[in-house]
């Protein structure tokens, strides 16, 4: 039997139709990067989608080819994990906005033969949701046993199964909301007012060999205190300080904090594009599963025949438990048959990436219970 | 269902064949799971500890951790065939609250809960004056969670009061039935109440 060159790794599709965005707009000619793992069933019924957070990507659990780093997922995916190769058909796409091989700022207009920089349409998680959906299309993927994800990655998995409820029969939704509070918005607005203060941002048309990094590295620091906790910083880091003895009585970076956020700055801008990261930010500040119902959230889900497990961590504060709790009340409301989890853990909001053996025990129960 | 504690086989038998019942302080599953396998109910729990519900979770039910005392009211009237309060009553900051909210989410509520009538606890009351541990009471007075305890007596009353019909009652001791004076010798009390 010949390769269907659909599945595999590191594989790119430009979609059939084009894509009718929440804002009104219209984006032609969109390219969705993705991988898969595993092999569909001949009746379909074991695939799983794997939705990625803000800088996630679709290299879940193979090696990024462009960075060599492993998949951002590999304690959940992988062969003998709760998300398995062997049992499952997995999917993993780079969301719409993103730089890791689907349509965003940094690519080609079609329509003028340059990067569309801010020309690019504001997007939603809807519209990464519908951009997934016609993904799932092209690979003959009808229905979803399960769309799991933390963080945004969280969002659009909830929001698959308000956009698309009979094409989902499980929903894993871990550290994440049904909404951006004031709180998320500020710090996201935070990053993108560094990114545009760099002068190399240029109104976001920069040069490919002169990009906002400055800025782009600013707001990934910010942003990087908020998926950490702050007693796991104290435990990290505490007072200690950087290679040396004493305080410098400067801005070098004498604390061991200091140091870290920085390093954490510099090696973001080498894979992330700045203008992908204020659309995909505005596109989580956007969110608010119960706008379009008077901000009744149940009845997003009224109705809803799909499973969900729902997964909070106590030291998560980008997106705390009441958020979970505000999740697993509307589906209460709405009759949904809903798990849910707040566990325990020092790591943070940043928990859900991490070595988290409940978190697997939980996941692979809620899956197998399906099955 | 030989392989449940009596009490909770006395609330298993309350349990219809495929009915929808949500098991209030559902542990770890453990009711809930046999009642899956043996009845084909659809259950869904709440809980408290999280271990517990991690636990619960991992073996395919739908259980969401939470505090029966605040997050009733979230619930649907009529969602449920059957709500079950096993061993959890005397644990609430307000019973009569979670018993009215029970027979508002299901049909029939199934309460069972340790009988502090029993003559075992009034007797350590009496010759020791100590608050009694008994086989169904065995965390002294400053560790308990038990709260709010009641007798068989007491709980007749409160049903009695909030206009609850007492669809059937068993009593437990040792394991076995008890059919008589269940005030003084029941070790355990199950109640099936409807509105």
């Amino acid at each position: 039997m010949p390769t269907d060159l659909r599945f595999g790794l590191d594989r790119r599709v430009i979609l059939s139709d084009p894509l009718h965005l929440e804002s009104g707009a219209r984006l032609a000619r969109v390219e969705v990067g993705y991988e898969t793992y595993g092999t569909l069933d001949p009746d379909g019924g074991n695939a799983i989608l794997i939705c990625h957070a803000l800088t996630g990507n679709q290299h879940v659990a193979g090696a990024d080819p462009r960075t060599g780093r492993p998949g951002w997922w590999e304690r959940m995916v992988g062969p003998g994990k709760p998300i398995d190769p062997a049992r499952h058909f997995i999917v993993a796409a780079n969301v719409l906005g993103g730089c890791s091989g689907s349509s965003g700022p940094a690519s080609v207009d079609p329509a003028t033969g340059r990067p569309y920089g801010m020309t690019f349409p504001v997007i939603t998680v809807r519209d990464m949701v519908r951009a997934q959906a016609a993904l799932l299309d092209h690979l003959g993927v009808a229905t979803l046993a399960a769309v799991v994800g933390g963080s945004m990655g969280g969002m659009q998995a909830l929001d698959w199964a308000v956009a698309y409820p009979q094409r989902v029969r499980a929903v894993v939704a871990i550290a994440t909301a049904a909404r951006h509070s004031a709180q998320n918005i500020a710090y996201h607005e935070v990053g993108r007012q560094a990114i545009m203060a760099d002068p190399n941002w240029r109104g976001g048309d920069y040069r490919i060999d002169a990009p906002p990094v400055a800025g782009l590295a600013v707001a990934r620091m910010a942003a990087h205190i908020t998926y950490l906790s702050e007693a796991g910083l104290t435990a990290k880091f505490g007072r200690r300080l950087q290679d040396r003895d004493a305080v410098s009585f400067g801005f070098d970076a004498d604390f061991q904090v200091e140091s870290y956020l920085r390093h954490q700055g510099l090696s973001f801008v080498e894979r992330f594009d700045a203008n992908s990261y204020l659309y995909i930010t505005r596109a989580t500040d956007y969110f608010d599963l119960a706008a379009p119902h008077d901000g009744r959230l149940a009845a997003a889900f009224a109705n809803t025949a799909t499973r969900f497990a729902i997964v909070a961590f106590d030291s998560d504060w980008l997106y705390p438990t009441a958020e979970a709790r505000r999740i697993v009340r509307a589906l209460n409301a709405a009759n949904a048959r809903v798990s849910f989890v707040e566990l325990a853990s020092p790591h943070g909001h940043d928990a859900f990436l991490l070595d988290s053996p409940d978190l697997n025990r939980v996941v692979d129960g809620f899956l197998r219970a399906g099955e | 269902m030989t392989a449940l504690r009596p009490d909770l086989a006395a609330i298993a038998a309350a349990v219809p064949h495929g009915a929808r019942v949500l098991d209030v302080g559902c542990g770890d599953g453990a009711l809930l799971a046999a009642l899956r396998a043996e009845k084909g109910v659809d259950g869904r729990g709440i809980e408290l500890s999280g271990a517990n519900v991690a636990a619960a979770v991992a073996r395919g039910l739908s259980v969401v951790q939470g505090d029966a005392d605040t997050d009733l009211g979230d619930y649907p009237t009529a969602a449920f065939d059957v709500a079950i309060l096993s061993d959890t009553l005397q644990a609430m900051r307000a019973p009569d609250v979670v018993l009215t909210e029970l027979v508002r989410i299901a049909r029939t509520a199934v309460v069972a809960f340790p009988n502090f009538g029993h003559w075992r606890v009034r007797l350590s009351l009496l010759l020791r004056g100590r608050m009694p541990m008994t086989a169904t009471l065995p965390v002294p007075w400053y560790a308990t969670a038990n709260i709010h305890l009641c007798t068989v007596a007491d709980f007749r009353a409160l049903a009695a009061e909030r206009g609850l019909t007492v669809a059937r009652a068993t009593f437990l001791s040792n394991g076995r039935d008890v059919t008589w004076g269940a005030n003084w010798r029941a070790a355990q009390a199950v109640f099936v109440l409807r509105r």
